[in-house]
């Protein structure tokens, strides 16, 4: 296979807020701690994470309007180079686009040609965008309609097509389906994986991975604050070609998968526990993990953990994490699902505890 | 308890589309209904109509047999929307805001998760699952007999997602309370539901 | 050491602007007896260092006179800018929440007043009311709670639609807990700013109408009295009369502004980045 060009690529990137906590002290509140990521051409990687964890942040600082107070650090590289303040500005809305969330990021009071056009009224850009137009399958008149006299199909479109008028390298959508059923999430999203299949790396930024794992071809798995895995979508496939304890907690959260849940939630930025942090609602975590954890290739992926791909018992590991969850996908076939898991015990931790000890020995 | 929406119709203001045409559904007290439609066709709307939000152009919400307008005060048909930061004054502590409806048990508290420390804190401090976890609790008072839960759990991750729906199947059945679930994904409304309905237009 | 920032400037802005002013009004009351000695063994002196501010033609120590001025001028404006802000909120509020026949009215009435040109209702008020310090307050009073009231009106009407309010309804608060509850905290910065920023509309104001002979009687040190008194004396080149107490009535005026602005910094929580 032919190795494909890198478009972006990001290392340890991180972002921080300065606020004012009580009275007159102003904190750092480190918003992203570690974020690796890594675009190739023609190809879609999807940053899933959970809303409000800062992962619109990312598209923010690689396009270079994070807000005044926010400090970024890590190695930004854009099509082999350092992608520097002078550069973000250079090729934003150029070869890097940010396709925004919804037409009330377009002006209301100019009409969609114009607009689209950035106000360029040679030919070349007229016929440009016409061409592009017509491959959306939308009419020419549509160019001079305001935002507001689209139908929700055509302002996706429309949308789509400002991130073409460029000749981008990489496009960023973020969150571009907030709230749509199925069916649109479905044709917008054909809509970026056409761009991809054109050559451009397609940087999909959403909380969504039922909706990532379908038309992503990499997804990069964010969690309060740090990338834990990267992992190929078909890796999502089964629970087994998973490397992050939390990849598989996800998988395992899936309706269609048992619908099994892990206590606790992602922690506040504030209470971030050191080195990984998962480790406080990971029934694998050891001392090591207290430490910083590297972020390493395992079975052609990457994950930030200490046992993933390291796991001498990892047969038995993998069985009991699964156990308890084939019995729930089982019972969860049928409508009656939700009461027929109430009846199940809650063995999933408690019951594999005794046997934790010796697990963690064999896997060390 | 029965609610029933017997033949609403409503549209926003006068020119625009018609949202919902002569629709009905009933819901009884130990049912769980989800709902499945198409993006458009009103399903937000329709919540906030059963919940009292907005009047109907046409028909009317029945609460066992008696219009829902008619009850004063608490209103036994609660409603948990997808975005909880817009249900949550960014001025009070998490703490009030639990308090501002019926007083919310223990065990609601201790189910969905809702730790001692997040209470202290204000909406702007938390993550957008803490704080659907405690719109729910606040939206589980005593008075509460049907429960409208529109797209709540679009927003979260997959853990969280099945952490509360878990917990809210369970605390549903054992208060006979109905439940509406509105969600696009299937799979989901599969695992929670005892009834699904699918939305078309209809076609003349 | 702490870096210095934004917030600790608007401490000290406002610290400082609230210092001066007391200071000023505390300054009056002291004086309010020496300020109508009258001398004519130190008649029409220039400003120097027994006199800072120079004496006028009857011998009175303009320092003195413009301080005490200055402070009755605070006094009114306090206790001016404090009743309309409250009746700006009061009628505000009642305006939004309490129904269509309510509204309708004050906002008849805030327009009603707002169409009248100020200095003349003022004029009106105060002169109704014989003039005087109670004419002045009233009429001041009554004349500048309608920009706030019309400001506090809107922003109720769009806190009522706001989804929290609507479901605090749904979860059985009652209309006036909420207006309490949600409504009133969410206003009172607002209420706040729109306090100060009315003091210098009212001492302004104060100061004119005194000036235009429809307010404080003449025996009383306010500056709008010195002011107008001062004004013959101008052309016999004693320039002192009129531009300390001028100066520092401009300096009071841009004080209570700057207490006011940075009072906005201090209570937005959108500031809490800068």
């Amino acid at each position: 296979m032919k190795e494909k060009k890198v478009i972006l690529d990001i290392r340890d990137f991180s972002v921080s807020f300065e606020q004012y906590e009580k009275g007159f002290s102003k904190t750092g509140l480190p918003v992203i701690r570690n974020l690796d990521v890594t675009v190739h051409e023609g190809e879609m990687v999807a940053v899933v994470g959970s809303s409000g964890s800062g992962k619109s942040l990312l598209a923010h600082g690689i396009l270079g309007i994070l807000p005044y107070n926010a400090t970024m650090g890590g190695e930004l590289m854009f099509d082999g180079e350092p992608l520097t303040r002078k550069r973000q500005k250079a090729l934003r809305g150029n070869e890097i686009v940010l396709v925004p969330q919804s037409v009330a990021f377009l002006d209301p009071l100019m009409k969609i040609g114009p607009q689209i056009r950035k106000g360029k009224k040679d030919r070349a850009s007229r016929e440009k965008l016409n061409r592009i137009f017509r491959g959306y399958h939308l009419k020419e008149e549509v160019q001079n309609l305001y935002p507001f006299e689209l139908s929700g199909g055509m302002n996706r479109r429309v949308l789509v097509s400002t991130a073409l008028m460029g000749n981008p390298k990489l496009v960023i959508a973020d969150e571009p389906t907030p709230g749509l059923h199925m069916d649109m999430v479905r044709r917008v999203m054909s809509h970026f994986r056409e761009l991809a299949d054109q050559g451009a790396g397609v940087l999909l930024i959403t909380h969504d991975l039922e909706q990532a794992l379908e038309v992503a071809d990499r997804v990069v798995v964010f969690y309060a604050g740090t990338t834990v895995e990267d992992a190929a979508a078909s890796d999502f496939g089964s629970e087994e070609t998973l490397r992050h304890p939390y990849s598989r907690a996800l998988w395992r959260a899936l309706p269609q998968n048992g619908f099994q849940f892990i206590q606790g939630v992602q922690p506040y930025v504030k209470d971030l526990p050191s080195g990984c942090p998962f480790g406080p609602r990971c029934e694998f975590c050891t001392e090591s993990c207290k430490a910083a954890v590297p972020y390493r290739q395992v079975r052609g992926g990457r994950v930030r953990c200490v046992m993933a791909g390291r796991e001498k018992g990892a047969e038995e590991m993998l069985q009991s994490a699964k156990e308890p969850s084939a019995r729930l996908a089982a019972a969860g076939k049928h409508h009656t699902g939700a009461a027929e898991r109430r009846c199940a015990p809650e063995p999933l931790v408690a019951g594999h505890e005794a046997d934790h000890d010796k697990k963690m020995r064999s896997a060390v | 308890m029965i609610l029933e929406a017997k033949n609403i119709s409503f549209r926003y203001g006068k020119d625009t589309r018609q949202i919902l045409n002569d629709f009905s559904l009933q819901i009884e007290s130990r049912e769980r209904v989800g709902i499945v439609a198409k993006s458009g066709f009103g399903k937000t709307t329709f919540c906030k109509i059963l919940a009292g939000y907005e009047k109907p152009d046409q028909g009317e919400v029945l609460l066992d047999g008696k219009p829902l307008s008619a009850w004063d005060g608490y209103c036994p048909v609660q409603m948990i929307w997808q975005h909880p930061e817009q249900v949550v004054n960014p001025r009070l502590r998490m703490r009030e805001v639990l308090k501002e409806g019926d007083e919310v048990e223990e065990s609601v508290i201790r189910g969905l998760g809702i730790e001692k420390d997040w209470q202290n804190r204000f909406p702007a401090e938390i993550s957008g699952g803490e704080m659907q976890r405690f719109c729910i609790a606040r939206a589980l008072g005593k008075r509460t007999r049907f429960l409208l839960a529109d797209e709540i759990s679009t927003m979260l991750d997959l853990i969280t997602q099945s952490q509360i729906w878990s917990f809210l199947v369970e605390e549903v059945e054992k208060r006979e309370i109905g439940l509406l679930a509105v969600s696009h994904s299937m799979p989901l409304l599969e695992q929670v539901c005892t009834r699904i309905c699918y939305l078309e237009e209809k076609k003349d | 050491m702490r870096r210095w920032n934004g917030r600790m400037t608007a401490v000290v802005l406002f610290a400082a602007a609230v210092i001066f002013l007391a200071a000023v009004t505390a300054a009056g009351f002291g004086f309010s007896e020496e300020a109508l000695v009258t001398d004519f063994s130190r008649k029409n002196l220039e400003p120097g260092g027994a006199y800072l501010f120079g004496t006028d033609w009857l011998g009175r120590d303009m320092f003195v006179r413009t301080l005490t001025g200055l402070s009755m001028s605070i006094r009114i404006g306090l206790l001016s800018a404090g009743v309309s802000s409250v009746l700006a909120m009061l009628l505000g509020t009642m305006a939004a929440v309490m129904g269509k026949t309510v509204d309708s009215v004050i906002t008849w009435v805030i327009d009603l007043i707002m169409g009248i040109p100020h200095i003349l209702l003022l004029i009106l008020i105060s002169y109704a009311c014989g003039k005087g310090f109670k004419g002045v307050v009233i009429g001041v009073a009554l004349t500048h709670w309608t920009s706030l009231a019309r400001l506090i009106r809107g922003e109720v009407l769009q806190l009522k639609e706001a989804l929290y309010i609507r479901m605090a309804q749904k979860l059985g608060m009652s209309r006036w807990k909420i207006v309490w509850k949600h409504m009133l905290p969410h206003l009172f910065p607002q209420f706040l700013v729109g306090l100060i920023l009315t003091f210098p509309h009212a001492i302004l104001h104060e100061a004119s109408i005194t000036f235009l002979g429809f307010g404080l009687p003449p025996e009383q040190p306010a500056i709008g009295i010195i002011l107008s008194e001062s004004m013959q004396y101008l052309a016999m080149g004693r320039w002192w009369l009129a531009l300390f107490p001028g100066l520092l009535l401009v300096l009071t005026v841009i004080l209570f502004d700057v207490a006011g602005e940075s009072l906005q910094k201090l209570l937005d929580p959108g500031s809490a980045h800068k």
